[in-house]
């Protein structure tokens, strides 16, 4: 399955919906996004990984770069996610240390920086 | 003893092919089910480092993609022609903030993953190899 992306506002935060997979073919989409919200100048970002059903190391490299890009505006970049699978991802790399995660969009949108 | 053997063609799109060739091939074994989705992140790791490694090189050569079986034990090799490794170790998130892009990251994080794993220089190129003990045959 390809990639979905689909992005919306709420207040300040902006929500980025991802589904499908994200492996070295589909990542750069992903990277072109996250980019293009920065250069707009949104810095608050949420990552609902929760229609993932796939993400590789170059995944998890387009999300570390993201996070560098909204960190450079004092910015911030949540995830949401619940899937057992995708966490062990974030797990086994030591991401759960680097990405605050969380369990509904609801919840990352209202988390305080 | 089974062998399935895959060349693709050193392009991203086709490490998806790869990954569902390996998930075929392992559901004819006796892998368990949690196994079956770890060797479906472990063959993409494997596929997508060898694909970007050719990709940068200008090699056209296809990647090589061998999966075995035997009564004990599920075998998947990468091969590639790219130039070897080198070392790389260290935590994958600090390697993903450094080094971004370095498609030899992604042995790193094959390490975390899988409990066998072996990159050995062959023929110009490296390959990888991951090992997966299958489940007794009950008798």
């Amino acid at each position: 399955m390809d990639l979905t992306l689909e992005s919306r506002e709420e207040g300040d935060r902006t929500v980025v919906a991802v589904g499908g997979e994200i492996d070295v073919y589909t990542a750069p989409k992903l990277r072109e996004q996250l980019v293009d919200l920065v250069n707009d100048g949104r810095y608050h970002l949420v990552v609902d990984m929760e229609a993932v059903e796939f993400l590789d190391s170059t995944g998890l490299g387009v999300l570390v770069g993201g996070l560098k890009r909204v960190r450079a505006h004092d910015g911030s970049l949540r995830l949401v996610c619940t899937q057992e699978r995708i966490l062990k991802i974030f797990r086994i790399t030591g991401l759960t240390k680097v990405f605050p995660i969380h369990e509904s969009v609801s919840e990352a949108v209202a988390a305080q920086d | 003893m089974a062998t399935v053997e895959l060349l693709i063609p050193p392009h991203p799109a086709h490490v998806r092919t790869a990954r569902l060739v390996g998930v075929a091939a392992a559901r004819r074994t006796r892998l368990p089910d949690d196994l079956v989705d770890e060797l479906r992140l472990a063959v993409g790791e494997a596929c997508s480092r060898a694909v970007a490694l050719h990709s940068q090189q200008g090699l056209d050569s296809p990647v090589v993609v061998r999966i075995t079986d035997d009564a004990e034990k599920l075998v998947v090799e990468v091969c590639d022609l790219g130039p070897p490794p080198g070392t790389i170790g260290g935590p994958v998130h600090e390697l993903l903030r450094d080094s971004p892009g370095d498609p030899n990251v992604a042995l790193a994080f094959l390490a975390g993953l899988v409990e066998d794993v072996d990159v050995q220089a062959n023929g110009g190129g490296t390959s990888v190899r991951l090992a997966w003990r299958l489940l007794a045959r009950v008798r």
